[in-house]
């Protein structure tokens, strides 16, 4: 057998080897979640480290997802409204509301049914 | 006969690739009010939970955002959403789910909601064996027409990969109570109602959801 066309096949076969291994890939994820889920389900189930500890923890992820370019899924900055404004920010929530209607406008009416409330009750 | 081996390994290699990410084309769900309805925002109503664990419709609502949000969907932030019912005077999902299409829209603005029903949440035992089980089932209405999008269901279990065991029946037996004493003293089926949640939730399986805008596959899923 010529040397050569040995080489050729080798080379072939570890470019499908990598071709397989790369196809069924996890793809990237559109959102970076940080613990989001997670703080959902202890804010369920009133348990874990408390409204404060929350904001804290999701103020952390967002900055780390910023350094690598990552936008927050959505209801992100909907759930840190509801954090803000139990604990009693109201002006901060209302940022946060105002935020998740600019990334994602679907949640426009919604935003503005709470945001609306949130008026009434204060005034 | 080593530049046999490499072809053989080749052919091989050919049949695992064309078969490993085939996708079946078997498709019975009929998709033409999906697609004709484009929904782009997704209430997801909290869970009606079926199973004795009072733990299972948060458990399970708190881990829909994931596949939806990474199939393109805008997710109406969940927790607020179930604060908004409680607010108007609805603190169990049976109630919620009972709320007329037209006034979710009103309210919450979204396109369509998903109406989830949690059939199995917790750990099953025999003798052998112990499993942590989560199987649900949803339905996603058009809010502005009150009509079925989709139904799906799915299902998961936390013994899934744990078939390997050696060791004869004594040691299968010992595992058998290992298992069972963290199936039941944890929190065992929290993780697996995330994997249901993925299977029964994420767009581009066999009849399953279809991409929403916001993906790079929008549009791309289904073509017939």
């Amino acid at each position: 057998m010529h040397p050569m066309k040995s080489d050729w096949i080798s080379r072939l076969a570890t470019c499908v080897l990598a071709l397989m291994l790369t196809a069924c890939a996890t793809p990237q994820h559109m959102y970076g979640w940080g613990g989001y889920q997670d703080k959902v389900y202890e804010h369920f189930k009133g348990q874990g480290a408390g409204p404060e500890q929350q904001i804290l923890g999701l103020e952390e992820d967002l900055q780390r997802m910023s350094g690598k370019g990552m936008a927050p899924p959505p209801g992100y900055y909907g759930h840190l409204g509801l954090l803000y404004l139990t604990t009693g920010k109201s002006d901060q929530a209302a940022q946060a509301w105002n935020k998740e209607k600019a990334l994602f406008p679907e949640s426009t009416q919604y935003m503005d049914f709470l945001l609306n409330n949130m008026k009434k009750q204060k005034g | 006969m080593r530049q046999h081996r490499i072809m053989l390994g080749l052919a091989l290699s050919a049949v695992l690739f064309a078969t490993g990410c085939a996708h079946r084309p078997l498709q019975s769900v009929d998709y033409t009010a999906f697609r004709q309805a484009k929904p782009r925002s997704l209430l997801v109503l909290p869970p009606v939970n079926e199973s004795p664990d009072v733990n299972a419709s948060f458990s399970m609502l708190s881990q829909v955002t994931f596949p939806l949000a990474e199939s393109g969907y805008y997710v109406m932030p969940v927790t607020l959403v179930a604060e908004t019912f409680k607010q108007n005077g609805l603190s169990n999902p049976p109630e919620m789910h009972a709320v007329a299409p037209a006034k979710l829209k009103e309210i919450f603005g979204a396109d369509a909601a998903l109406y989830i029903k949690i059939k199995r949440y917790g750990t099953t035992y025999t003798v052998l064996n112990s499993a942590a089980i989560v199987a649900a089932e949803a339905n996603l209405i058009d809010l502005q027409t009150g009509s079925t999008l989709w139904t799906g269901s799915a299902s998961a279990s936390n013994a899934e990969n744990s078939n390997n065991n050696s060791g004869g029946l004594g040691g299968l037996l010992v595992a058998a109570i290992v298992k069972q004493i963290i199936n039941s003293t944890t929190d065992a089926a929290h993780p697996v109602a995330g994997i249901t949640s993925s299977r029964l939730l994420s767009a581009g399986h066999v009849n399953g959801l279809l991409y929403g805008p916001r993906s790079p596959k929008y549009g791309l899923d289904g073509q017939n």
